[in-house]
């Protein structure tokens, strides 16, 4: 590739090669949409770029903590629920201050495209008191991360870049520079310092004035230096604040007024909003989730036009900025749209044919137990038909979820189910808890030794690293029974009949076992036309028990007499051979052809 | 020249977000502004999927507003509908005559659509029908559907065979790179008339 040209990235590779670019040498992040190809391109730069998957996001802010504090420049990267759990090693680095330069990727998901909230990253920004740079396009992508690299070392502070998923996942013209290729900067030479570096109170005291001091003067750098911030003169009757991808809709909608393009939207760079709303009649800020920028330009004593139309939530696009025109400005009209009720039937993600999950929900959802869940593909074990799910709030919760409705006094078959994945990421503490205080929870860990949702990324049971290079494999009951943990049993997950006796006894014992259903993704173990199944129709008696399972693959077929049943059918070109179906016919009707 | 908008639209495992990177590169070395927008969530195999295309002097929103498509390109019959009011009233449609029934539909949870057909011929009085799939079986193999596909929607782009084909080369790996220009060869030819 001849570096020179302008090429198309997402925004997200964008992020991967200015980090190249800028010399960044240690890196470490946990998947999640729709940051994870952040690190995916950066694992190309592995000759100079020191990356990892880290066991969280916490994790990862730690080693890139260190890394600064060692000099070295640092990328850290999740999606914004991560930040959450990423927020407590921030919120002191923050007061103790970077040394190599340390940039933070966040990616927030306007829309909840796939995430299970909606929470908007700039507050987190203005709460840990960093500098925020929020590119509308992967070209400001690069150069944002570029820049935060200059601004971490300088102001001495770690900065976030924050993308959404629209940026993270739009690819743009970028244009690299001619002189594109890894940067050489000097890893800044280790000194101990206990008063700079030890966030004790008699240090961090004098911490928190610095933070004041540095504030004021990154809010001077946003409103008088950085090239991110910029008026666009326009038509004066009307001025526009706005930054990230709000801004490309807005330059479509409102193209022809006056622009306040905040690329660095924190601190909040209040000299500049002034200079911009005194040249225009009047000021409106346009902007993605909270009304952050307006809060705050409102708070300056500066009059902002008020609207009905509702931008504070879910993800905008360039229709809800013409409603907003057509409401303050009356000139626009919006086209007739075609969105026409068709009574279409959906289609919404379902396990894959074949998933190692689809026996375990099967069989829970036959034991009717209460099942508290957690985050990755087996979430999807909460949709018809197997509804085996019986709640989801974050990564790791199901166990600590499971426990608090037995301390209620609920007890009815109850079990937390947590992927490999996310027992690394936050399910061990949850489990020594419930030993810890004697409950008598069951934690199913359904180990498919991958991350699966976000595209099958290593983690500490896959035996790989984020290079390639080889890892000792975590045996999850050997962590268990370490703990304490007296009952634990291990099942094959494509082995149905002893997945129910081994659930039905774990859920009625009055102790605390954690039983781990082994079976691999069959995407990630390339197993998806290992084999195909048949329905014998003469022998099906329609009696729906394989319907049950939810596979794609298993479709209807002919209607029996009363005509409200139907046989079942298995389409050859979905089905992967995992034989769930034979096992839950019980008229043998289902047989291997292939 | 005008921003021109491409929607592209179908199901899980089509090949359509190969298809757009190919149209968006092809865009982009042709010296045009192009956004490509895509939203890939949670597994989406059998789900439907969708990808923007813009390109054009200067691009500002990757998303094309609704009523504003010029051109959608429907990988899957039902997807065609689906999408409807992305498209401009003047904008031109390309159908690949392919159903995939939805799972909700396979499972007994939702209902079929009995008149497809008909729908489609109310809807669109003057798609462009191609039957991509029978197409790569012919040249032998069934996952080559989308460049057949990529070759009809080539006649509907203002970029010259040739530059296609060069995207083509840097995008897909060589021992299938035959099979699919040849794939790109018929679908291009069986809708010439339509340039």
């Amino acid at each position: 590739m001849n570096m020179s040209e302008k090429i198309l990235l997402s925004a997200n590779e964008a992020v991967a090669y200015a980090a190249y670019k800028a010399g960044c040498t240690v890196a470490s992040a946990y998947p999640g949409t729709p940051s994870t190809e952040i690190f995916e391109t950066l694992a190309r730069f592995k000759d100079t770029i020191n990356g990892e998957w880290a066991v969280n996001e916490k994790v990862a802010m730690e080693v890139a903590i260190g890394g600064s504090m060692a000099g070295a420049r640092v990328l850290c990267a999740m999606k914004h629920v991560g930040l959450n759990v990423a927020l407590d090693p921030l919120m002191t680095y923050t007061f103790v201050g970077a040394v190599g330069g340390m940039v933070i990727a966040i990616a927030d998901d306007p829309g909840i495209h796939s995430s299970q909230n909606e929470q908007d990253s700039r507050t987190l920004a203005r709460f840990a008191r960093v500098p925020l740079f929020e590119p509308s396009n992967s070209q400001e992508a690069f150069d944002m991360v570029m820049e935060a690299y200059e601004v971490s070392e300088r102001f001495q502070v770690p900065c976030i870049v924050r993308l959404t998923t629209r940026t993270s996942h739009t690819s743009t013209v970028v244009d690299l520079g001619d002189d594109f290729g890894p940067g050489n900067v000097e890893i800044k030479p280790y000194q101990k310092d206990i008063s700079r570096n030890v966030s004790a109170p008699v240090f961090a005291r004098p911490m928190r004035y610095k933070v004041q001091k540095r504030t004021a003067a990154l809010r001077e750098y946003a409103a008088d230096e950085t090239a991110a911030n910029r008026i666009e003169e326009g038509v004066r009757s009307l001025g526009i604040i706005t930054a990230s991808i709000a801004y490309e809709y807005v330059k479509d909608v409102f193209g022809e007024f006056s622009i306040l393009k905040l690329g660095m939207s924190n601190p909040f760079p209040t000299a500049l909003v002034r200079r911009f709303a005194e040249s225009v009649d009047k000021v409106l800020v346009v902007e993605e989730l909270d009304p952050v920028m307006e809060e705050q330009t409102r708070a300056m004593g500066i009059e902002v036009v008020e609207y009905e139309t509702e931008l504070d939530m879910m993800e905008l696009n360039p229709g809800r900025i013409m409603e907003l025109r057509r409401e303050i400005l009356g000139d626009v009209e919006l086209p007739a749209l075609q969105r026409a009720d068709y009574g279409l039937p959906s289609r919404p993600p379902v396990l894959c044919s074949g998933c190692s999950h689809r026996g375990l929900f099967y069989v829970l959802s036959k034991l009717k137990a209460t099942v508290t869940g957690d985050i990755g593909c087996y979430t999807l074990g909460a949709f018809p038909p197997l509804n085996a799910m019986d709640s989801v709030i974050c990564m790791g919760a199901s166990i600590g979820n499971a426990f608090g409705m037995e301390k209620a006094g609920y007890k009815n078959r109850l079990c937390a189910v947590i992927g490999d994945s996310t027992f690394f990421h936050s399910g061990y503490t949850g489990i020594q808890n419930v030993l810890y205080n004697g409950g008598s929870v069951t934690t199913i860990v359904v180990d498919n030794r991958i991350t699966g949702m976000t595209g099958h990324q290593d983690n500490p049971g896959s035996g790989r690293t984020l290079s390639g290079a080889v890892a000792p494999v975590t045996d999850i009951g050997a962590v268990v029974r370490a703990m304490g943990c007296k009952r634990v049993e291990t099942v094959d997950a494509f082995d149905i009949e002893r997945l129910e006796k081994i659930l039905t006894a774990e859920l009625d014992a009055d102790e605390a076992s954690v039983v781990i259903v082994t079976g691999p993704c069959r995407i990630n173990a390339g197993l998806m036309q290992a084999g195909t199944y048949a329905v014998d129709a003469e022998k099906c008696k329609a009696c729906g028990a394989c319907f049950k399972l939810g596979c794609p693959a298993i479709i209807r077929g002919d209607p029996v007499a009363d005509g409200r049943r139907f046989k079942a059918s298995i389409d050859p070109v979905q089905c992967s051979g995992c034989g769930f179906c034979e096992q839950v016919c019980k008229f043998e009707a289902i047989s291997r052809i292939s | 020249m005008k921003t021109i908008n491409i929607t592209l639209a179908g199901v899980g495992g089509q090949g359509i977000l190969l298809t757009s990177d190919i149209l968006a590169k092809t865009a982009n070395s042709a010296g045009l502004d192009v956004k490509k927008s895509e939203i890939h969530g949670m597994a989406q195999r059998g789900g439907s999927v969708i990808s923007q295309v813009r390109f054009g002097d200067e691009v500002h929103s990757p998303i094309i507003q609704d009523g504003f498509s010029d051109l959608l390109v429907a990988f899957e019959r039902m997807e065609a509908l689906r999408w409807r009011h992305l498209l401009a009233s003047a904008g031109r449609i390309l159908i690949n005559e392919m159903n995939l029934i939805p799972i909700t539909v396979s499972g007994g949870q939702q209902s079929a659509v009995e008149d497809m057909q008909a729908r489609l011929d109310s809807e669109y009085p003057q798609a462009i029908f191609l039957d991509a799939m029978s197409i790569a079986e012919d040249l032998g193999n069934q996952r080559c559907m989308n460049m057949v596909i990529a070759g009809a929607l080539s006649n509907l782009t203002p970029f010259e065979e040739g530059l296609w084909k060069e995207t083509m080369k840097m995008r897909i790996p060589a021992k299938l790179l035959n099979l699919n220009l040849k794939a790109f060869d018929c679908g291009r030819a069986v809708t010439a008339n339509c340039r």
